[in-house]
């Protein structure tokens, strides 16, 4: 079996309020990445949507997508796993092509979050939890979340600025990347300032800067086998190694509050197959949807010790220059996180970052990316490795 | 025609806001009517299952037993809300928290009366069972 090849990927921009249905958002990911591999709707095997369903109203998209985008008559589903589905949408993909089963698979993933509430949208995505034992109490994602950040600043003294400081790293790169929601700078102080949004409290001890904004958007991967990627002509990106790893869904049957079992579980899955380690990493995307989420990626993943990713953003060696360049296209924290997009953003900037097509937020010649991808509160966990 | 049958749906009654009203193990309600907060026991294995379940998955079956939730526990972690979800805006401000009991965690709220500054991660709490002003029910932590 030869090797599974990434040869397109496109995103929309991501928004507030899309003037437009899930249909047409979906179109605007698919056609870039269509343009990008340059091929037609005829070279497509088979498609694969993903998102998080408690946002749609649209039973089973993934066949109106197939007849908006001209993929039928060829097999389409539906696939998820909250926050990380456009991953897992990937790796299935990945198992279909490399089983020989398909020649080339696209990958959908999409939402559309602007047209409820805040507050119900954390109710909505709250209900990713436990419901029968925790939502009764009145949980939502980033008090959750919150409950790891308490754990991780008691045991390894990280403080409230370390987590601002992501941030602000965050901020630096959404600016400069026309495809992020939050294109404004956000300083330190702000955090500080009480008449400042950022520093608003939310679920102690995280506040509304270390919250990432919910976006619509959408985003496409196409894959193909090694024949096929190569006769495109696109250079390929190749798919190295991937892993996954679940947990359990109420806190209560977890031991490890300091970072997420799955993401390193998925880590070293990945790692193992694609036969590298952290410090052969050039260049990562991870899973921010909180600050505190990317400070416990940089450990669970092996690019700081437990304990010691604060001195990685203190030392600003995950910027562009640093050391180990994490989210430099200004992560779900200022590109938004519009839940089943996401992950398949996440490829996308990999992809662009080996190709050497970044742009201004470029990484000086990358060989091997990484991509974590966090479902849920660490409930599901996607790690994939690309290398060119 | 055939009665209507009757559904129990006792756990509707959990919480402020409960998402589920049918399950096995609707019987916690009642204990909470009583004051008590109960996890379940599987005899075959001895295994502590909290929140409760009625199927043990190690043995595949459903032998279960309530045992009640005593002693103290030690806080893990905790976050104290500003912002809420629909439907609890009426109950801020308010912390969730998770107690480890050496057998099993239990994943719930700090009592509105524990004041912020005296809740530090690894302190001795238990966990009582607790009615909302609505009657409703619930379970809180407070300091042992």
């Amino acid at each position: 079996m030869g090797k599974v090849g990434i040869i397109g990927v496109g995103q929309s921009a991501f928004v507030r309020g899309y003037p437009g249905s899930i249909r047409e958002l979906v179109f605007e990911g698919f056609k870039e990445a269509m343009k990008d591999a340059g091929i037609s709707v005829k070279d497509i095997d088979a498609s694969i949507v993903c998102s998080a369903p408690e946002y749609d109203k649209q039973r089973s998209p993934a066949g109106v997508f197939a007849e908006y985008l001209g993929l039928t008559p060829q097999p389409t589903f539906y696939i998820e796993s909250l926050c990380s589905s456009s991953s897992t949408g990937l790796k299935t993909a990945y198992a279909l092509v490399k089983s020989g089963l398909h020649d080339v698979v696209a990958v959908l993933g999409f939402q559309k979050m602007s047209e409820i509430s805040s507050a119900e949208s954390q109710e909505r995505m709250g209900r990713g939890a436990d419901i029968q034992w925790e939502s009764p109490f009145g949980t939502m994602m980033p008090a959750y979340y919150a409950m790891y950040a308490r754990a991780h600043m008691e045991k390894y003294g990280t403080t409230p600025e370390d987590l601002a400081l992501i941030r602000v790293k965050a901020a630096t790169y959404g600016q400069i990347n026309e495809k992020a929601v939050y294109r404004k700078p956000v300083l330190l102080e702000q955090f500080s300032d009480p008449e400042s949004p950022m520093s608003g409290p939310v679920a102690s001890p995280l506040r509304v800067g270390d919250c990432c904004a919910n976006a619509d958007g959408s985003s496409c991967v196409i894959v193909a086998n090694e024949e096929k990627a190569r006769a495109f002509g696109r250079k390929p990106v190749w798919i190295l190694g991937i892993g996954a790893a679940s947990t359990t869904v109420n806190l209560a049957g977890r031991d490890l509050f300091t970072g997420l079992t799955v993401a390193h579980r998925a880590g070293k899955e990945a790692f193992k197959m694609a036969g590298v380690g952290p410090k052969d990493i050039d260049v990562a995307e991870v899973h921010d949807c909180f600050t505190i989420a990317e400070m416990m990626a940089y450990e669970n993943l092996g690019f700081a010790e437990p304990g010691e990713g604060k001195e990685l953003i203190r030392g600003k060696e995950t910027y562009r220059d640093g050391s180990i360049p994490i989210n430099v296209d200004g992560g779900l924290l200022s590109k938004g996180h519009p839940i089943g997009a996401t992950g398949g953003s996440q490829i996308r900037t990999i992809v662009l970052q080996l190709r050497g097509e970044a742009g201004d937020m470029q990484v000086k010649d990358p060989e091997i990316g990484l991509v974590h991808n966090i479902g849920g509160v660490g409930l599901y966990g996607n790690v994939t490795i690309l290398g060119r | 025609m055939a009665k209507k049958r009757e559904m129990d749906t006792r756990f509707s009654k959990f919480g402020t806001v409960s998402f589920t009203a049918i399950t096995k193990v609707n019987d916690f309600i009642d204990y909470l009517e009583e004051g008590s907060v109960m996890a379940t026991r599987c005899t075959d294995c001895g295994m502590i299952f909290f929140p409760p379940r009625a199927d043990c998955y190690r043995c595949l079956a459903s032998n279960m037993e309530w045992v009640a939730v005593t002693g103290t526990g030690k806080l893990v972690t905790y976050s104290k809300l500003q912002y809420a979800p629909i439907g609890f805006g009426d109950d801020l401000p308010y912390a969730i928290a998770l107690l480890d009991y050496g057998d099993c965690k239990v994943f719930g709220r700090i009592a509105a009366s524990v004041p912020e500054d005296e809740i530090k991660i690894g302190m001795d709490m238990k966990t009582v069972a607790n009615r909302l002003p609505d009657g409703r029910l619930n379970y809180v932590f407070e300091k042992a």
